[in-house]
């Protein structure tokens, strides 16, 4: 098992690599030249040479790429054009609210999706079944910015449930969870379903009901645990997807975590700041999909024994 | 007598089965599904409504003329959707929004295919170091996030409407180099495979004429899914302001400007992502029905 975990830990060490040579390669598209902007216009060429330098912007794309995984590896991001702030610090007090708001994200989808694709499973072809689908594919059908505003005009404006936005308190957090939660409770409601619908037609349920167990702990003992296992990959799977929802939902609500960083640093081309989220969000997604393998790795004894030989 | 009738009978049986073509089957096997029914019939209307549009709909006037003494009226007989704070018709606007939006959502489909079978077929049958270097490069696309992965690549490219498909394309493109991959690996050492190497027939042909054939079914499904999602990541872009340039009337950004009179004026906000929704909905119950017709084994 040791073994496995290291094996994966060092073949994640390329793909950072390559995404954040990626994500910097774009951004140097993106950024023009910078140092006119930030230096002025009456800036002599000595100036905007020393600029440039002092930017960290002298050298070829390798140079400046090989320089900034030495920054990375020691911790520094860089600094901000517009805010002069260190990036990494920006980064770090935002991501609490993202990583607040992708839990709560996960628990709503687990919350809706377990007990529908459950329901959906055991009784299949019923009107249950029918309307859980429906619901799924509505789900997933539906723009979560969209929903988003639709949650916002009925139970902020109508009915004054919640805040419209901002982050004051557990009720702000409500409705951008619910707007991230429901596509990805949509995806979780079809797998369950048909993970169920799998582990529902084997040998060893028909067993369990012959030897007396009761219907209940049929479904939660025998069939839910086994039908987990491509419930928690898809899980793992979606939480970049839950980030990625997560810069609408904070975009809509004016919710202050990391999509939002990325959006306004887009708009005032701040390129330091863009890089460093997009870098860091990144690998943020890669370790819990790591993770979430190695949880996956534990779960099924069969791809435990694989390891431990 | 009898052996007559069973002749006849085995011959029509022959008939039949050789009639039968594998597009027929599928047909056969869709046109039992009421839901991708339902979606082929809607998908079938919206994409008559964006090509008709031009036609029933003066651009210049209906979509983006503004009529300041028009603008914020409520849904009416005169303006079904209501109007907009230019005091352009929203239904007009939404009608002609379906051209952009399926645009967008074909084309960025399409460059995904492209680069994603390319390299993701390429990768199955050469194999060893390519193979490697490739499937590498699909994890660094994969770990990021789509949405961001999109920001990146038209805050890069600059706002237009081209780059907005190029920008959801790219971001795309990693599940069909999956799909290709393992769709090469499953026939890549098929006894027709070999004998189409053994009689010297060069690799990209083998690939093309023996191999993707193979393969289409899962690429079909997997394309019908993607125009959906492609086409609410394209109205996210334009939501966030990084889509389709003002005026043009996309659904992204007619919400995002909605969003602002949300409290008054809901409408506004109503029809562009119902719009949206209703698109992507008939592509995602039609893409459920072609999948469970192309591959009955993953029909629940």
């Amino acid at each position: 098992m040791y073994r496995y975990i290291l094996k994966r830990l060092l073949m994640l060490i390329p793909v950072l690599l390559g995404v954040a040579f990626l994500i910097f390669a774009i951004m140097d598209v993106a950024a023009g030249d910078p140092v006119y902007s930030v230096a002025g216009a009456d800036a002599t060429p000595e100036q905007i040479e020393a600029l440039r330098e002092k930017m960290g912007l002298n050298g070829s794309l390798i140079e400046r790429y090989i320089r900034y995984i030495g920054n990375l590896l020691k911790g520094d991001l860089g600094t901000s054009y517009i805010s002069k702030l260190d990036v990494m610090k920006v980064y770090l007090q935002r991501l609490p609210n993202t990583l607040k708001l992708a839990t709560l994200t996960m628990i709503v989808a687990v919350g809706m999706a377990i007990p529908l694709g459950i329901t959906a499973a055991v009784h299949q072809n019923s009107i249950r079944d029918t309307t859980s689908m429906v619901l799924a594919l509505i789900g997933l059908s539906m723009p979560n910015f969209w929903l988003g505003l639709l949650l916002i005009l009925f139970f902020s404006l109508k009915l004054g449930w919640f805040p419209t936005g901002g982050s004051e308190g557990f009720r702000s957090i409500v409705l951008p969870a619910i707007t991230v939660g429901t596509s990805l409770a949509a995806l979780l409601t079809r797998t369950t379903r048909s993970s169920m619908l799998d582990v529902l037609r084997q040998d060893y349920l028909r067993t369990a009901r012959a030897k007396g167990v009761s219907e209940r702990n049929v479904i939660q003992k025998h069939a839910l645990r086994n039908a987990l296992i491509p419930i928690i990959t898809i899980f793992g799977v979606q939480f970049s997807n839950v980030l990625g929802g997560s810069v609408l939902a904070e975009t809509v609500f004016a919710w202050p975590g990391v999509g939002r960083l990325v959006v306004d640093a887009i708009d005032q081309r701040d390129i330091p700041t863009v890089t460093g989220a997009l870098v860091m969000t990144t690998m943020l997604v890669t370790i819990v999909n790591l993770l979430v393998d190695l949880v996956y790795a534990f779960v099924d004894p069969r791809i435990k024994a694989q390891y431990t030989k | 007598m009898e052996i007559n009738q069973t002749n006849r009978n085995q011959q029509r049986a022959t008939k039949l089965y050789k009639k039968r073509s594998a597009l027929e089957d599928v047909w056969r096997q869709l046109r039992r599904n009421k839901g991708a029914i339902i979606g082929l019939i809607l998908i079938v209307v919206i994409i008559l409504v964006a090509i008709l549009s031009p036609i029933l709909l003066d651009y210049d006037k209906d979509v983006i003329g503004q009529h300041i003494k028009q603008r914020l009226k409520p849904p009416s007989a005169d303006h079904w959707f209501g109007t907009d704070e230019l005091g352009r018709d929203i239904f007009s606007r939404v009608i002609y929004g379906a051209r952009y939006s399926l645009a967008v959502g074909v084309v960025a489909v399409f460059v995904a295919l492209a680069i994603g079978i390319t390299l993701g077929a390429a990768a199955g049958y050469i194999g060893g170091k390519f193979e490697n270097v490739v499937m590498r490069i699909c994890d660094i696309f994969s770990s990021i996030p789509s949405v961001l992965m999109a920001i990146a690549v038209v805050s890069a490219l600059g706002k237009s409407t081209f780059n907005l498909m190029l920008a959801v394309g790219i971001a795309s493109t990693a599940p069909f180099i999956r799909v290709a991959r393992a769709a090469v690996l499953v026939v890549h050492d098929e006894e027709y495979v070999e004998a189409a190497r053994a009689i010297g027939m060069p690799d990209w042909k083998i690939i093309w004429v023996h191999i993707l054939p193979n393969c289409l079914s899962q690429i079909i499904v997997q394309a019908t899914l993607r125009v959906g999602s492609a086409i609410i990541a394209a109205a996210q872009l334009s939501f966030l302001g990084l889509g389709v340039p003002a005026p043009a009337p996309e659904w992204g950004s007619m919400l995002s400007a909605g969003r602002q009179y949300i409290r008054d004026y809901s409408y506004m906000t109503l029809f562009p992502g119902l719009a949206i929704m209703l698109t992507v909905l008939s592509l995602n119950m039609l893409g459920d029905g072609i999948r469970d017709a192309l591959d009955p084994k993953l029909k629940r």
